[in-house]
C-alpha cells in the first residue's frame, strides 16, 4: 500500500514513519501511524507545518513502549549467525579474485588508517594522564585569571602563595587542599658528587591528595619539619647511588636537608612532575630569614593550588566562598583584576594552554582539527572503496540476482556486502597496524613537546579501539554498496545485467573523485603555501644579525673566567651578554613614564652590556653606546630605546637626535637616553613592533639573589660549526662541571620558537602526501574500470580508423576535466583561508606567490596524467583483432 | 481478579467506546473524552487503555476500510465484547448499591 498525501502537500517526516515501522509490531502499526497521521494533518491546519512535523517526531518517539515494540527476531538473528560463515567464504572469493582492485582498496585503507590508529593511540595517551589518582575525579586545580591595567585577562595555572593559603585558611567543605611550589633547585651535595636537583615545596596533605605511595617513610609526617626532602626512586638511586638515602642528609647549595622519605617515581602520565619534594616549611622558614626569598603577591609565581572536594560537593559549591576571596583582593589591588575558577585535574591535559602550565599541554581544539584532517583522509579512502566496488558493480549482479532467487532478503544481501567492506578493512588494520609502528616514532620527533608528552605504546583498551575503528571504517566503506546491491531487483539482474541502470550512479562516483581532488589539492597547497612562507618567516630580517652567535646560557657562573677563556679560542671573534634572548619569544619589561608622571606604559627591555649592540649590529641611527660603565645595578642612568618608544610617548617631537640627552623614568628611576636605535622584532614576528628600552647590565647582576642569570652572546668565525661548539663545549665543563653545556645558535633558536608552524607543517604535508596516494590510487581503479569495460568500443573505433592518440584524448577527457573542477574550487579556497586566516595572524608576510601556488596542482596534475596515460595508452595500442576475436 | 475490576479511566474509555457504537476508533474516543471531561486526554495514553482493555476480552477490534485519509492507513475500530459490557454493567450498579446506601441526610450537610 502506498502512502498517500496527507494534508496539503505536507507530509509527515519519513524518516520517523519508517522509524515507526521498525520498532513497532507489524499488527499495531498501521492503525498507529494512520493516528499520528491524522494528528498531524490537524496540527498542520493548527500550528503550521514546521511544528507539525515536530510534533510528529516527538510523537512517534513517545509510542515507543513495551506493548508497541516489536519483540526480538530470533529467527533472523540466528539466520545472520548461521550466514556469517558463507559470508566470509563470498568475500574471501571476491577479494582474491579480482586483486587489483583489492590490492587498491586494502592500501588506501591501510594508509588511511594508520593515521586514525596514531590518533588513537595519541587520545589514548592523553586520556590516560593523572588517572593513576585514586581520588582524581574530585581533585581540582586553581586556575587564576587576571586583568592587568592594560590588556586583557591572562589565565596563570598558577595562584600567589597570599592566595593559595587564604584559599587553605578561608574555605569549608573541602577535604583537603594542598599548595605546591616548583621553585626548589639547586646543586645537590652528597660526599664528593655533587648533582643537580629540583623539587618542589609542598605539605604533607599532598599526600592526601595525590596517589603517591611512598616506598620509606611515614606519609603523615615526612614533610611535615623544615629541611625535609622526599625523593623519588630515582632521584635517590642518582644522588646516593646503590647506597640507602633514607634518613641520611643532602645537601643543597650548602643547606642540609634530611631525606624523610622515598617514593615510587611519579607516573610518566601525569601533568606534575618533579624529581623530589621539599617540606613547605621550609620555605615559610627561610621566607622569616630573608623577606626577598620569594614574592607572596605575584600569581605568575609558581605555586599550584589542588583542592580534594568530598564525594557529596560539587566545584559550584566552592565557587561562590572563590568568589568572596577574589572580592577582597580586588578591593585592595588596583593593578590587577582576579578571578579564580577550578579546573578538573582530569581537563589539566586536555585543556586549554595556560601560562606557567607545568607540562605542555594539548588544547581540545587542537585535537580536533588534526582529528577532522584525518577523517578526511580516511573518508577518501572509504570513498576509493565504494566508489570501486559500485563501478564493478555489473560484474555482481548475476551473484545478487541469485541470491535474491534462492531466497536472500535485503538484509541478508545488505549484511554480505558489509561483512566483505568490513574483512577488507581488518586486512587493511593488520597492515596499518605495520605501518603505524614505522610511522610511530616519526610522529613523535614532529614536535620536541611530542616525545615529552606520549608515549604510544600499546595497550589492551588502545587495542580494542584499533579493532572497534576498523569495524567503523569498513561498516563506513560498505554502507552505501550494500544499500545499492540490495535494491536490486532479481529479475532485472538476471535477465540481462547491462539493462540495470548502473549509470545513473556515474554522477555521485564523479563527484566522489572530485571531492577527493579537492581535498587533495587543498592539502598540497597548504603544504606548499606554508612552507614558503614558513621559510621566508625565518630568514626574515629582524633588524639586526643573528648570523653565527652562540648563545650559552651562564646557569648561575660568574661570566668573568669563561668569557677570558673563551676569548682564548680563535674561533670566537666576540663577546657580549645580555639578560635574555629575544626575538624567539621571551619577554621582560619595565613601565616607562616621561614628562606626563600618570601616563606609564609597559616597554619591553632587556639588560645587554656595551659589546651587545655593535656584536649584533643594531643599526644605532642616533647617539651611541652606554657611556658610563657602573659598577652596581643601583647607579645605572642610561638607557637606549629604539624608534617606537619615541613614537609611543612624543618625546622630543619624535626628532631621534634630539631625544638624545632626555630623562625618562624607567621604573620609577631617571634614566638618560644615550642612544636611539632603528625599530627591530623584539618579539616573534607575527607581532607587530614593540616599545623596547635597554639598560646596561652591571657585574653585580650576577650577585642577586634570585641569581636569574643571562646568556652569552659568542660571535664565532668558523667552517665547522659543530667542532667549534665542541671546544666552546670542553671550555664550559672546565669552568663548571656539574652542569651540563646550554648553547644554541641563535638561528636555530629563532627556527625553534616557530617550531609549531613546523609540526603543523609537517603534519599537513604527512596528510597531503596520503591524500595524494589515496586519491591516485581511486583514480587508477576508476581509469582501469573504464578502459576495461570499454575495450570493445576502442577497438572498434580503431579499426574504423581511430588514432591511437584520439583514443587516449577521448578516454582521459572525463578525468581531466574532473580534476579542472577540482583547482578551480581548491585553489582559490586555499588562496583565500591563507590570505586572510593565517596569514592575518602575521604582520609582516610576502605576498603568496604564484609558483607555490600552482606547484601542487602540477604535481598532482603530472600523477595524474601518468595514471590516466598508462591505462589508456595501454586499451589504445591494444590490437583490435585480439580484442574482437573472442566474442 | 485481573480484568474484573476496570480502573477510573478503562471505565471512561470503555464508556465512550460504548457510546460512539459504530465509530469507536482511538482518535474519535480521545477526542469524545476530552470533550466530555474537559481535560486534555493524550492519544498515547489512549491508545495503551485500549490496547489493555483488549487483552483483558473487553473489547474486540476490527480494521476499517481504507480511505484516502489518515495517509491510507486504516482505522481500528473497537466494539465491546459481552465481557464488557457485564464489566460496565457490574461497575454501574456497585456504584448505584454505594450511592443507595448514602442517607440523603448526610449530602445536605456537606
Amino acid at each position: 500500500m502506498k502512502p498517500g498525501r496527507p494534508s496539503r502537500g505536507y507530509q509527515p517526516p519519513r524518516w520517523a514513519q519508517r522509524f515507526v515501522e521498525w520498532y513497532c509490531r507489524p499488527e499495531l502499526a498501521e492503525d498507529l501511524l494512520g493516528d499520528l497521521n491524522e494528528y498531524f494533518e490537524r496540527h498542520v491546519a493548527l500550528i503550521g507545518p514546521f511544528r507539525a512535523k515536530l510534533v510528529y517526531v516527538i510523537d512517534a518517539f513517545k509510542f515507543l513502549r513495551p506493548y508497541t515494540a516489536r519483540t526480538l527476531d530470533f529467527v533472523n538473528f540466528l539466520i545472520t549467525s548461521i550466514m556469517i560463515g558463507s559470508y566470509f567464504r563470498t568475500s574471501v572469493r571476491n577479494v582474491s579474485r579480482n586483486k587489483l582492485f583489492s590490492s587498491i582498496n586494502i592500501v588506501g585503507l591501510a594508509i588511511s588508517m594508520s593515521v586514525g590508529l596514531l590518533l588513537i593511540a595519541f587520545v589514548h595517551d592523553l586520556l590516560t594522564y593523572d588517572k593513576y589518582n585514586e581520588k582524581g575525579n574530585r581533585i581540582y586545580r586553581i586556575t587564576s585569571q587576571a586583568k592587568f591595567r592594560e590588556g586583557s585577562p591572562e589565565n596563570f595555572a598558577t595562584t600567589s602563595l597570599k592566595i593559595g593559603e587564604s584559599i587553605q585558611e578561608k574555605l569549608t567543605g573541602v577535604e583537603e587542599s594542598t599548595i605546591v611550589t616548583d621553585m626548589f633547585t639547586g646543586d645537590a651535595k652528597v660526599g664528593d658528587n655533587v648533582l643537580p636537583l629540583s623539587g618542589m615545596y609542598a605539605g604533607p596533605s599532598v599526600f592526601n591528595v595525590f596517589t603517591w605511595p611512598l616506598l620509606k617513610g611515614n606519609a603523615v609526617t615526612a614533610l611535615k619539619e623544615p629541611y625535609s626532602i622526599v625523593l623519588t626512586e630515582t632521584s635517590a638511586s642518582r644522588i646516593f647511588g646503590t647506597g640507602d638515602a633514607f634518613g641520611k642528609t643532602v645537601h643543597v647549595d650548602s643547606i642540609g636537608y634530611v631525606v624523610t622519605g622515598i617514593m615510587k617515581d611519579v607516573p610518566f602520565f601525569s601533568h606534575i612532575q618533579f624529581e623530589s619534594l621539599v617540606s613547605f616549611s621550609t620555605l615559610e622558614t627561610r621566607m622569616l630569614k630573608e623577606p626577598s626569598f620569594i614574592t607572596v603577591d605575584k600569581i605568575w609565581e609558581r605555586n599550584y593550588v589542588y583542592l580534594l572536594l568530598p564525594e557529596s560537593s560539587t566545584p559550584a559549591n566552592v565557587q561562590a566562598q572563590l568568589d568572596a576571596i577574589c572580592a577582597d583582593e580586588n578591593k585592595v589591588n588596583d593593578d590587577m583584576q582576579l578571578r579564580l575558577t577550578l579546573l578538573p585535574l582530569f581537563d589539566i591535559v586536555m585543556g586549554e594552554d595556560l601560562l606557567n602550565s607545568i607540562r605542555p599541554v594539548m588544547p581540545g581544539i587542537v585535537l580536533w582539527i588534526i582529528g577532522g584532517l584525518a577523517l578526511v583522509v580516511i573518508l577518501s579512502a572509504c570513498f576509493n572503496y565504494t566508489n570501486l566496488s559500485i563501478a564493478r558493480s555489473m560484474r555482481r549482479f548475476k551473484e545478487v540476482g541469485l541470491r535474491k532467487v534462492i531466497g536472500a532478503g535485503r538484509s541478508q544481501v545488505r549484511q554480505q556486502f558489509l561483512a566483505e567492506a568490513v574483512m577488507v578493512s581488518f586486512i587493511a588494520l593488520v597492515l596499518s597496524f605495520g605501518l603505524f609502528l614505522v610511522l610511530r616514532p616519526q610522529f613523535i620527533s614532529i614536535a620536541p613537546n611530542l616525545l615529552k608528552m606520549v608515549k604510544l605504546e600499546i595497550t589492551t583498551p588502545m587495542a580494542f579501539a584499533f579493532v572497534v575503528f576498523a569495524l567503523i571504517v569498513g561498516i563506513a566503506a560498505g554502507f552505501l554498496p550494500a544499500l545499492f546491491f540490495a535494491k536490486v531487483s532479481a529479475v532485472h539482474a538476471l535477465r540481462d545485467s547491462s539493462s540495470v541502470k548502473v549509470f545513473g550512479r556515474l554522477s555521485l562516483r564523479r563527484t566522489l573523485v572530485a571531492v577527493q581532488y579537492t581535498l587533495t589539492l587543498m592539502f598540497i597547497t597548504c603544504t606548499m603555501l606554508g612552507y614558503t612562507q614558513y621559510k621566508k618567516i625565518l630568514a626574515f630580517d629582524l633588524g639586526f644579525t643573528t648570523a653565527n652567535i652562540l648563545n650559552v646560557e651562564l646557569q648561575h657562573n660568574e661570566p668573568d673566567v669563561l668569557i677570558a677563556k673563551l676569548k682564548a679560542l680563535p674561533e670566537v671573534t666576540g663577546i657580549s651578554q645580555s639578560r635574555i634572548v629575544t626575538s624567539v619569544g621571551n619577554a621582560w619589561g619595565a613601565y616607562i613614564k616621561y614628562k606626563d608622571p600618570r601616563d606609564s606604559m609597559l616597554v619591553f627591555t632587556n639588560i645587554i652590556d656595551e659589546n651587545y649592540i655593535p656584536l649584533h649590529q643594531y643599526h644605532l641611527i642616533a647617539g651611541g653606546n652606554f657611556v658610563t660603565r657602573p659598577a652596581t645595578a643601583d647607579a645605572t642612568s642610561e638607557v637606549i630605546v629604539n624608534e617606537k618608544t619615541l613614537r609611543e610617548f612624543n618625546i622630543a617631537d619624535r626628532d631621534p637626535e634630539k631625544a638624545v640627552g632626555m630623562e625618562i623614568l624607567v621604573n620609577n628611576r631617571k634614566m638618560t637616553i644615550v642612544g636611539v636605535i632603528k625599530d627591530f622584532h623584539y618579539a616573534t614576528i607575527d607581532e607587530n613592533i614593540k616599545p623596547v628600552a635597554f639598560t646596561y647590565l652591571t657585574p653585580d647582576a650576577y650577585l642577586t639573589r634570585d641569581k636569574r642569570d643571562g646568556v652569552l652572546n659568542v660571535a664565532v668565525s668558523t667552517n665547522d660549526p659543530v667542532a667549534t661548539v665542541s671546544k666552546i663545549e670542553q671550555v664550559w665543563n672546565m669552568v663548571d662541571p656539574v652542569h651540563t653545556f646550554q648553547g644554541e645558535f641563535y638561528d636555530d633558536q629563532i627556527e625553534d620558537a616557530y617550531k609549531e608552524l613546523s609540526a603543523i607543517l609537517k603534519i599537513v604535508g604527512f596528510l597531503s602526501f596520503i591524500a595524494i596516494s589515496i586519491a591516485s590510487l581511486g583514480l587508477l581503479g576508476m581509469v582501469v574500470f573504464t578502459t576495461e569495460t570499454r575495450f570493445r568500443e576502442m577497438s572498434i573505433r580503431k579499426v574504423l580508423g581511430a588514432s591511437s592518440g584520439s583514443l587516449v584524448v577521448l578516454l582521459s577527457r572525463g578525468f581531466v576535466a574532473m580534476l579542472i573542477v577540482s583547482a578551480l574550487i581548491a585553489l582559490p579556497t586555499t588562496y583565500l583561508f591563507f590570505e586572510k586566516v593565517v596569514l592575518a595572524r602575521f604582520p609582516f608576510h610576502d605576498p603568496i606567490g604564484v609558483v607555490e601556488l600552482f606547484a601542487g596542482f602540477f604535481a598532482v596534475l603530472i600523477i595524474a596524467f601518468m595514471m590516466i596515460g598508462s591505462q589508456t595508452l595501454r586499451a589504445a595500442r591494444s590490437n583490435p583483432a585480439d580484442v574482437l576475436k573472442g566474442e | 481478579m485481573k480484568g474484573t475490576n476496570l480502573g477510573e479511566f478503562e471505565e471512561l474509555v470503555l464508556l465512550t467506546v460504548a457510546a460512539l457504537t459504530n465509530e469507536a476508533y482511538s482518535v474519535a474516543i480521545c477526542d469524545e473524552l476530552t470533550s466530555h471531561t474537559k481535560r486534555s486526554v493524550k492519544l498515547g495514553v489512549v491508545h495503551s487503555v485500549l490496547n489493555r482493555l483488549e487483552e483483558k476480552g473487553l473489547v474486540k477490534s476490527q480494521l476499517g476500510e481504507a480511505t484516502k485519509a489518515r495517509g491510507g492507513k486504516r482505522k481500528r475500530f473497537y466494539q465491546l465484547t459481552a465481557l464488557g459490557k457485564s464489566a460496565l454493567v457490574r461497575a454501574k450498579s456497585m456504584r448505584d448499591q454505594l450511592w443507595d446506601r448514602i442517607p440523603s441526610l448526610v449530602l445536605k450537610k456537606v
